[in-house]
Parts: C-alpha cells; sequence; structure tokens
C-alpha cells in the first residue's frame, strides 16, 4: 500500500528558515539548505519550501536556495509561496523542485492551474488553500494573500473545482488550527478529502505525536504536514514515523 | 560519460545530480554524437506526452534513441522517460510512442486518488537483475500507468489498490515509473545498479 507521508515545512524568508505563531511574530530557525538535508536523514518522505519573502530580490534567493537543496535531497521537494505565473512555475521546476504550490494566484486566475497541469503534469501542481471557519456560513471559507484576505469561496467548492483544472494534490491547512498545537482540523481535513479524488496534505496545528495518527486516520489525510515541532525538536520525524507504525499506519 | 536527453523543460537538475553523486560524469545534452556516444542513456521523468514525444521526433533525436539502443548499451526510462518507451499512450489524445517496449500507457482507474502519488514498496518478479537488491519503499507521481503487452517485460510492481507496473525491462532497456533520484537509499541502489552495467563488457 501507499504509505502516509510525513512532511515537513520550512518557511523560507530572505534566505532564511523561519516559523510564525498564527502567521505573524516570526522567529528564526536556521538554514534551509542544512535543515532540509537533516530533515532527509531522519526519514521526512517530502519537503516543502515556503517562500514568504516579500521582495522580489528575496524570491530570486529562493531560486537559488532550491538549486543547492534539490541536488542534495534524496526526497522531493515542493516549493510554493509567491508563485503567480507559468513562468515562475518554470524557474522554480528547472531549478529542482519536483512539485510547485500556487494559492493566491490560482484563486485569482484559475486557469494557472490548468497551464501549469498541462505544461509539467498535474502531478507537479500543488494548490495550496487557506481555510478558515465561517460562523455565519457553518462552511469553511478560503483566504488569500497568507491568510490576510477572504476570498468569498467556500473551500470545498474551490477544492473541487482545482481538481477539475488539474492540480494534482491540495496541500490543506486550517488557519482555526494553525498555532496551536491542539492537532489538526480533523472535520476540515476529512470533509476535503472525501470530496475530492486527488490526495490531500493537512497542515496546521500538529501539537504532538498522536496528532498525526488523529489526522490520518480520522481525518483521512493522505500526508501531514508540520513546520515548528519539528524545528524546535519538540519531537522527530522518526519518532512521528515510529509510533504510526506500532499502530497499524504504513509509513516508509 | 552518462547522458540523460535534454528536452528543455522541467527538472533534469535532480537526475544529473544523483549520478554524479554515485561517482559517474555526466551531461544533459541534445547533441546526437553525445548522446550515440554515452556508456548509458536516460529518459528524465519531465513533461507532458505529447510535447516530449513532438520534441525528440522534430530533433530527430527519436531515431538517436533507436539506433543507440540497437548498441546494446544500457538505457534507463524514468517516469514519463518509461512511458515514451511504450508503444503509445492515452494521455491527451492517442500519441505514438517509441515502441521500444510493446506496451500502452493507460489513465489509472478505480483508484480512490490520482496521481499515485508518494512512498510504495517494490514487489520484484523473478528476475537475476533484481535478484540483489532490496524490495524497498520508492516515490511515485502519476496519474498515467504503463500496460505492457508481455508480463516478461515486467521487472517489477507495486500494489496500489491493485498491481501497478513499476520497473520494466528489454533487453539492455530499462524503465522505472518512479523516481529512483527521489527515492531514497533504495532509489540510489537502484540508480547505481543500473549504471553498473555501463562497466561490463557487452558481447552482442
Amino acid at each position: 500500500m501507499l504509505t502516509k507521508r510525513i512532511i515537513p515545512c520550512l518557511d523560507v524568508k530572505d534566505g532564511r528558515v523561519v516559523k510564525g505563531v498564527n502567521f505573524v511574530q516570526l522567529k528564526d530557525a536556521g538554514d534551509p539548505v542544512e535543515l532540509a538535508s537533516f530533515y532527509d536523514e531522519q526519514g521526512a518522505d517530502e519537503l516543502v519550501f515556503l517562500d514568504i519573502s516579500a521582495s522580489n530580490e528575496g524570491r530570486k534567493t529562493m531560486v537559488d536556495i532550491v538549486e543547492q537543496t534539490a541536488g542534495k535531497l534524496s526526497i522531493p521537494l515542493t516549493v510554493g509561496g509567491g508563485v503567480s505565473t507559468v513562468d515562475d512555475m518554470h524557474n522554480l521546476l528547472r531549478a529542482g523542485a519536483d512539485k510547485v504550490g500556487v494559492n493566491t494566484a490560482a484563486v485569482h486566475h484559475p486557469e494557472i492551474i490548468e497551464s501549469g497541469a498541462k505544461v509539467f503534469g498535474s502531478q507537479c501542481i500543488v494548490v495550496a488553500i487557506d481555510a478558515r471557519y465561517n460562523e455565519q456560513w457553518k462552511d469553511w471559507e478560503v483566504y488569500t494573500h497568507g491568510g490576510s484576505k477572504a476570498s468569498g469561496l467556500k473551500v470545498l467548492d474551490w477544492a473541487n473545482q482545482v481538481k477539475e483544472l488539474g492540480a494534482g494534490e491540495i496541500l490543506l491547512t486550517s488557519m482555526d488550527a494553525d498555532g496551536t498545537k491542539d492537532g489538526f482540523d480533523i472535520p476540515l481535513t476529512s470533509r476535503v478529502s472525501n470530496a475530492v479524488s486527488i490526495p490531500v496534505i493537512a497542515s496546521g496545528g500538529a501539537g504532538e505525536i498522536s496528532h498525526f495518527y488523529d489526522v490520518f486516520q480520522e481525518g483521512l489525510a493522505d500526508a501531514a504536514l508540520a513546520a515548528s515541532v519539528f524545528h524546535y525538536k519538540q519531537f522527530t520525524v522518526e519518532e512521528v514515523k515510529q509510533f504510526l507504525q506500532q499502530n497499524g499506519v504504513e509509513v516508509r | 560519460m552518462i547522458a540523460i536527453v535534454d528536452y528543455r523543460i522541467g527538472n533534469v537538475h535532480s537526475v544529473h545530480k544523483a549520478v554524479q553523486a554515485l561517482g559517474y560524469d555526466v551531461i544533459i545534452t541534445d547533441d546526437h554524437q553525445q548522446l550515440l556516444n554515452a556508456d548509458a542513456l536516460i529518459l528524465p521523468g519531465v513533461g507532458a506526452y505529447q510535447d516530449v514525444m513532438k520534441f525528440l521526433h522534430e530533433t530527430g533525436m527519436d531515431e538517436v534513441i533507436y539506433q543507440y539502443v540497437q548498441s546494446n548499451k544500457p538505457m534507463l526510462g524514468i517516469c514519463l522517460g518509461m512511458q515514451l518507451l511504450c508503444t503509445e499512450s492515452e494521455e491527451y489524445g492517442m500519441q505514438q510512442g517509441l515502441n521500444i517496449i510493446p506496451g500502452r500507457v493507460t489513465r489509472m482507474q478505480d483508484k480512490p486518488k490520482i496521481p499515485h502519488m508518494g512512498w510504495n514498496k517494490l514487489q520484484f518478479k523473478q528476475n537475476e537483475w533484481v535478484q540483489s537488491l532490496e524490495e524497498g519503499h520508492v516515490y511515485f507521481a502519476h496519474s498515467y500507468h504503463v500496460e505492457v503487452e508481455k508480463e516478461e517485460d515486467v521487472l517489477a510492481t507495486v500494489n496500489y489498490h491493485g498491481p501497478i507496473t513499476a520497473m520494466v525491462n528489454k533487453g539492455n532497456v530499462f524503465g522505472m515509473q518512479f523516481h529512483p533520484e527521489k527515492s531514497g537509499t533504495t532509489g540510489k541502489d537502484l540508480l547505481r545498479h543500473f549504471l553498473a552495467l555501463t562497466e561490463k563488457v557487452i558481447v552482442s
């Protein structure tokens, strides 16, 4: 069977790894190239680099970092953040990324998903969805611009649309759970995973090893992503995998 | 010298680095003579089927590949590269492939999630070439899969809600549906095992 994947995420700003709590209050947690190799050796199944640089210069730095990192890794690398054109995708893939993540640009111009999938193949295109529960709607809403702008789109509708457009995978971040360390957003993740026939990576809320078990068993996630629990060595990727294996979840 | 066929698209950087890390001289090239002179040829796994086939045809590289295969030197198709070795593919309408290994590339059916994305454990067929290797986990990322005509051309499968062709082989031509360059130590071992074929004297 296909194993469940554990994916550390490195938020990179101007060439350095940072991780915010609820998207603000950034802390510095190291060098991306070094950290990436470290996670590869630890048994991570994939890595995600999220570029949160605000400047063009920062973005160019990211391409360099991808190039330095990709050659050293023996696992796949996804790069997202600020990807807004097919050219941006091409630059990152050419530099050595295996997949590219699109978020805000896809909401504004959904055709970028279709074009990207056609040129590079669906398996290269990851659509990142930042979701927050909307009390009025009693449903989840898609946010853009790093979680700062409500889009008016329902998460399930958007997830289905990106699948139809050719996305190969959804990186689903719960803004409600992110930074809380109370566990992944199970209701959100299971709803989306059930609704679409492409893999779903759950993100946001990991605080304990058992949370990973929950998001696979109850949340029906295909992969789980976390950042600070790994960066601050609360536990290791290896420990998560041991726990999962002991509890009957197949891992690599 | 190991040559990686340059389609001018996508990520060939990782394959290049992986081969280099195993201690081989390697070039990414579309130069006919360099391709023909290579000790091993790698068709990387990037792009869309029809675009790559069109590119190979327009640049005459398809003929170069046929000529190369005649030499009995080792060749490896990775992911899309393995699919290109087949007779035809139904990706975006029926497309002709290189027809080196008889078979069809079809869209996967009856899977809960497509693409088939992630790590799956290899199951080898009875075959001398893979006997010494470990049936480890390797990384897949594909929506289309290979159905070969002759069962004997299959070298390995994985179980993803039914068998998926993971490796093919005919003569000195090999195919890997997964990405050995992204498959940890198992992938590295497989790539090393393939490249070691360049050190054998080929009697044709």
